[in-house]
């Protein structure tokens, strides 16, 4: 084993920088806020820089294998904490960076200046973030959990009002109950193996006597539930839609990548431990996620066409890319997975967008203004255009136009942009992966595919109303002043998902090593399994 | 002993899961709390429950069958140490909304009759 260089130390930094940068920040009065700022963006700079460089060099195999693994305090792996980082979870570090860094320089004039605290939160959740993707321990899995949510806490009720305290009462008391779901269920496992480092799980599950194997079903079962509630599948996602209405935009952004962190760990984690080489205990509960990934589909369709208001709607929207991916990991397991990632990324990145899109449309319109217009379109009335054909479109309203459209676009899966092809690859490898003496495509993956299109179908029915309502409808548009550091993030996130469907090839070629390298188990238990900690000679001779 | 364990683990997240079912916020830290001591006990229990037996070994050359599994109670620490947080952020945010909706359902006002 060589020496550990000084480059694997770039594995923990994602939780200790931020960690030790919000701390510093606490005490800083809220009167620097632009001090507060400077610091919180420079922080995410660097994290993106560590994100990406995690991604290249895990890509160039820099590490055997493409995983890199940390030790945290120097104790071997079953023992210790072990820290990894492969292809997916480096892909999740940078879209968690890209994402935070466009929120916080929206966030820069306006609504880190509402309330206390906001930067040291938003640092702390990134920290909670970063750690979920990179453990490899069930326990500390939950200890990253809690502190992504108890600073998502935080930054719900940023901005204090009646609504964020009636949204957020009920998405701490729920966030709470799945947390001791999730201790229940690592307290299951660690009864029925012995162990709840995810590599070594996946060792001892093959082996496993009977009633031992029984008890990891009911284990991995409520862990699930806990995952589940994160990444909102129906019934356990109720709480979603009213949380995100009424967060403020910046952090209901930075949310919808929260959302993504229970789909992760259920992909992480049954990926390794319910593999095909699980023995008896393979593909356990897949069905269970393909029912309630299509039931929520369902609701999120239904959700869509019904709510009024564009950060409900955008809600919901969460809701049906949840659905999808719940649904078409359980129909097909790791064959349509990078089809799967692709979509992920792409919707986590339009909706984030989205989210802040809305909060400048809302601008457009005079108070008052959205009452009418739904009004005028209950009762039908025709809205009589009093102003002059061929109005100039100002500045500021096509950029918020097009950006709306190019949200809507990715969101809805039309073509031409990353939605669609998406959606295309992900039907593809639907029909593509029938099981083999099946006789064809099985009824459930025709209902799962019509399902994905009704959804899309409803997205751009509900987005359409919102756009003509928001852009076109209203007699009364004024354009709003923009500052360029809201707008900038908003296009620059938009302009991402452009350039994720013009270079749809290379992304593709990345995520399907990525689902390469999720398939091979085994490569997982060696690696993390066979890492031997620093010796106090192999130190004082490493440290160049 | 197992017996007497499960049952009591078994009434107190039962009473939980009633609490926290119940409109009134005091109803439901009261549930929250319950669960959290019936999710601590169960955590400790799934290291099998000893009686007469350190967890900690004073040498490496010993029998690991003469000592109690340490993992679980490391575990039921953290988790201790995190649900108490948590459930004191949920009280600041119940007198916030106590405060601001002057009712203490859950809902942030109080039902039609």
């Amino acid at each position: 084993m060589s020496p550990m260089s000084w480059w694997d130390h770039l594995i923990v930094l994602p939780v200790v920088l931020p960690l030790v940068a919000g701390a510093l920040l606490i005490p800083v009065n809220q009167k620097h806020h632009r001090l507060k700022f400077g610091c919180a963006a420079l922080v995410s700079v660097l994290l993106w820089v560590m994100a990406v460089a995690l991604l290249l060099m895990v890509d160039g195999e820099y590490w055997p294998k493409g995983i890199g693994v940390y030790l945290a305090a120097n104790w071997a792996a079953p023992f210790g904490i072990a820290l990894m980082v492969d292809r997916l979870a480096a892909l999740m570090l940078v879209l968690t960076a890209t994402i935070a860094l466009a929120v916080l320089v929206f966030s820069a004039q306006r609504w880190g200046r509402v309330g206390v605290h906001f930067h040291s939160l938003f640092l702390f959740l990134l920290m909670g973030l970063n750690g979920a993707f990179l453990t490899n321990d069930l326990f500390n899995l939950f200890v990253f959990f809690e502190v992504m949510l108890a600073a998502s806490y935080g930054l719900v009720l940023h901005g204090y009002n009646l609504n964020r305290i009636r949204a957020g009462m009920q998405y701490i008391a729920v966030n709470l109950v799945a947390s001791f779901m999730f201790l229940i269920g690592v307290a299951l496992i660690y009864a029925a193996t012995g162990t709840l480092n995810i590599p070594d799980l996946a060792t001892r599950v093959p082996v496993l006597r009977p009633e031992d194997s029984y008890l990891l079903g009911i284990g991995a079962s409520v862990l699930a539930l806990a995952f589940l509630t994160k990444g909102a599948m129906w019934p356990l996602g109720f709480w979603l839609p009213s949380t995100y209405a009424s967060a403020c935009p910046p952090v209901a952004a930075i949310l919808v990548v929260m959302t993504k962190v229970g789909v992760y760990a259920v992909l992480r984690v049954w990926l390794a431990v319910f593999g095909d080489s699980a023995g008896a205990l393979a593909g356990f509960g897949l069905v269970a996620l393909t029912v309630g990934g299509m039931a929520t589909l369902v609701f999120g369709t239904l959700g869509m066409l019904a709510s009024q208001d564009g950060a409900r709607m955008a809600g919901y929207g969460a809701i049906i890319s949840s659905g999808t991916l719940l649904a078409v990991i359980g129909q097909s397991g790791s064959a349509v997975l990078a089809a799967g990632l692709y979509y992920l990324v792409g919707a986590t990145l339009a909706m984030s967008a989205f989210m802040l899109l809305l909060e400048l449309t809302e601008r457009i319109r005079p108070p008052g203004a959205s009452l009418l217009a739904v009004t005028m379109e209950a009762f039908a009335i025709d809205d009589k255009p009093e102003d002059p054909v061929g109005v100039v479109i100002p500045g500021t309203l096509a950029i918020l136009g097009l950006s709306f459209v190019g949200c809507a676009l990715v969101i809805s899966g039309m073509p031409p942009l990353s939605g669609f092809v998406a959606k295309f690859s992900l039907f593809h490898a639907l029909l593509d992966s029938s099981p083999p003496g099946s006789g064809g495509v099985t009824p459930t993956t025709w209902l799962l595919i019509a399902l994905i299109v009704l959804a899309g179908l409803a997205s751009i029915i509900a987005l359409m109303r919102l756009g003509v309502r928001t852009f076109w409808a209203s007699a009364a548009v004024t354009p709003p002043s923009l500052l360029a550091s809201e707008v900038a993030p908003v296009t620059t996130l938009v302009v991402l998902c452009v350039v994720l469907t013009i270079h749809a090839g290379t992304a593709f070629d990345y995520l399907n090593r990525t689902v390469d390298g999720l398939k091979r188990v085994g490569d997982y238990s060696e690696r993390v399994l066979g890492q031997s900690p620093v010796t106090r000679a192999a130190a004082a001779g490493g440290s160049r | 002993m197992e017996i007497v364990f499960a049952i009591a683990v078994g009434v107190t997240f039962g009473s939980g899961i009633w609490l926290i079912l119940r409109p009134r916020t005091f109803q439901l830290i009261t549930g929250l709390l319950l669960m959290s001591y019936a999710v601590n006990l169960f955590i400790f229990g799934m290291g099998r429950l000893w009686v007469d037996r350190p967890p900690i070994t004073p040498n490496a050359s010993i029998d690991p069958l003469q000592f109690a599994d340490p993992l679980p109670q490391g575990l039921v620490l953290t988790a201790i140490v995190i649900g108490f947080a948590t459930t004191a952020l949920y009280l600041v945010m119940m007198i916030g909304a106590r405060g601001l909706t002057g009712s203490d359902h859950v809902d942030g006002e109080e039902p039609r009759k």
